[in-house]
């Protein structure tokens, strides 16, 4: 079997297999997995910019936010349709990712972290600053009418679920097959070591942009799917917290790898949920967790299976 | 034909070229020689468009490249095996050479050029570039350059630190290069190594030329060499 065909197997199996646990699993763990495949989604953007290019944004909250605002403000003060406001949200991001580009890719390395990061408390404060039509902090809930798309009701727990699914497979194999295709390899060479990739020819700020802008706009595609599917729009999505759990979900499942985000999520979700279950210091046990993991897999889970033995893993 | 026009080229404020000038021709192999701290390796980096000139010209069969970015002067078919290979250390040898081929929008001919040229890259392809040996990581790093089909190749000690039935290789793939028509600048410490290939050499010191003569002159005059260089 060639590495293209593993790859392409690996990918579909996750996809069959959590389309199984719908059937296997408690409706609790089945409510929890689609919030995890949205989460994911969310993620899968986030390694493409981090994990793939090789650049540490300390402000994709943005981007999440922006298409969580672009779908559910639509909705909220004109009433967009829901397919049409969907479209909105991903288009916010995009807008967005591509002015923060233009801008932040003007600074590099610690700089572009620093000003990633201003760029969405800069948001952030703008949410809370317009409160009286964004409802700030408290922020509001997406009406029933706003939830259903195409006749299905995504309020609906099984509905919900087979959307996240098909919403996280399309990013998953996209993913996999981006990563492979010529811009998906030039974005590795720039992560690799960007002086290089230039003397082979490659314009590496044209491929960072382009970076930005991919990984931007599939975070805001996540930000509409949660709030379509969760039916919640709130500032919380914009703070700092949700620019670090990408962070932190894909260097816990291994960055540059297209399971890793998955795998990352998973592995925090329910860190913290079991953990909690225990005592209300949770976060204490997570913290030791994320610090022996970092310690004895600093490539991350699937970067350490990687390293192990399976070296076709994208 | 690849013309280096007086130019001048600065680490920040401390200016290592003060007008170097040079050309090299389609099918013949351009040495520089030099002391360290000659300037050699920053011409080739001016060259290749890694530093940028404060003075002078760069052309390309009279074009003027010497404003453009680096990937557009690789896109112009300028490639760069700088000294120390720079290879892409986590990737595999195959993974490397696709970097190449991606670049220079080639395909599996050149890939099989490539393979044939470097016969032992072809048993490695899926072992990881920094599990090489030196002269294999240099095989690799001129293979790479290949892959983006060079009208001019800049080569910058690919000898250093190789045993010599690899210098030997790879005096064997330059002399192959020159007479794939390429323009071939080479920058090599091994004087021997240059008396046997080269066509034209050039002496710098202090980012200046000394002078540029025939490698036959030199061949005839070696007193140059201990003059020049102390050797």
């Amino acid at each position: 079997m060639t590495d293209r065909a593993k790859s392409y197997t690996l990918h579909v199996g996750i996809v069959v297999l959590l389309a199984v646990l719908f059937f296997v699993l408690p409706a609790y763990h089945v409510g929890n997995l689609a919030r995890i495949m949205v989460l994911a989604v969310y993620a899968i953007g986030y390694n493409l910019l981090f994990g793939y290019t090789g650049l540490l944004s300390l402000g994709h909250a943005l981007f999440f936010a922006a298409g969580m605002y672009g779908f559910g403000m639509s909705i909220h003060l004109w009433g967009t349709p829901t397919a049409l406001a969907l479209v909105l949200g991903g288009l916010s991001g995009l807008v967005v990712a591509g002015i923060v580009g233009f801008l932040a890719l003007r600074t590099r390395d610690v700089a572009f972290m620093i000003v990633t990061l201003m760029f969405a408390q800069a948001g952030y404060l703008t949410i809370l600053y317009f409160g009286p039509t964004t409802r700030g902090d408290e922020g509001f809930v997406v009406s029933d009418a706003g939830r259903t798309l195409f006749g299905l009701d995504l309020s609906d727990e099984a509905t919900r679920y087979w959307a996240a699914l098909v919403l996280l497979a399309t990013a998953l194999l996209g993913t996999a097959a981006l990563v492979k295709s010529r811009l998906g390899r030039a974005l590795i060479a720039v992560r690799e070591n960007e002086e290089r990739a230039q003397m082979l020819g490659y314009d590496t700020t044209r491929l960072k942009y382009i970076a930005v802008v991919l990984s931007g706009t599939l975070s805001a595609v996540a930000g509409a799917a949660y709030a379509i599917l969760f039916g919640y729009v709130g500032g919380t999505f914009a703070t700092v917290q949700y620019s670090i759990f990408p962070l932190l979900w894909v260097l816990l499942g291994g960055a540059g790898t297209t399971i890793g985000p998955l795998i990352g999520v998973i592995f925090m979700f329910y860190l913290i949920d079991i953990s909690s279950g225990f005592t209300d210091a949770y976060m204490f046990i997570a913290g030791v967790a994320l610090l022996i993991l970092c310690l004895f897999a600093p490539q991350g889970i699937a970067g350490e299976i990687r390293r192990r033995g399976l070296k076709w893993l994208p | 034909m690849l013309e280096v026009d007086n130019i001048h080229a600065a680490y920040g404020r401390a200016k290592a070229l003060h007008g170097v000038s040079l050309t090299a021709e389609r099918g013949e192999i351009l040495c520089i020689l030099g002391r360290n701290g000659a300037g050699k390796t920053t011409t080739m980096k001016a060259i290749m468009g890694l530093l940028p000139l404060s003075e002078g010209r760069i052309t390309l069969d009279g074009a003027n490249i010497g404003s453009r970015p680096a990937h557009e002067r690789a896109a112009q078919r300028i490639a760069y095996v700088p000294q120390g290979r720079r290879l892409f250390p986590e990737l595999s040898v195959e993974e490397n050479i696709e970097m190449g081929l991606i670049a220079g929008a080639a395909g599996p001919k050149v890939k099989a050029h490539v393979l044939e040229m470097f016969p032992r890259l072809a048993e490695r392809l899926h072992q990881q570039a920094s599990t090489l040996s030196g002269g294999e990581q240099q095989m690799l790093a001129t293979a790479r350059a290949l892959c983006i089909q060079p009208q001019v190749l800049l080569l910058d000690e690919p000898t250093e630190g190789l045993q010599p039935s690899m210098i030997d290789l790879i005096r064997q793939v330059t002399l192959r290069m020159k007479e794939e028509g390429l323009a071939v600048i080479l920058v090599e410490q091994r004087v021997d190594a240059v008396l046997s290939i080269a066509d034209k050499v050039v002496f710098l010191e202090n980012g200046r030329n000394l002078e540029t003569m025939s490698a036959d002159q030199l061949r005839a005059d070696p007193a140059k060499l201990h003059s020049y260089l102390g050797v």
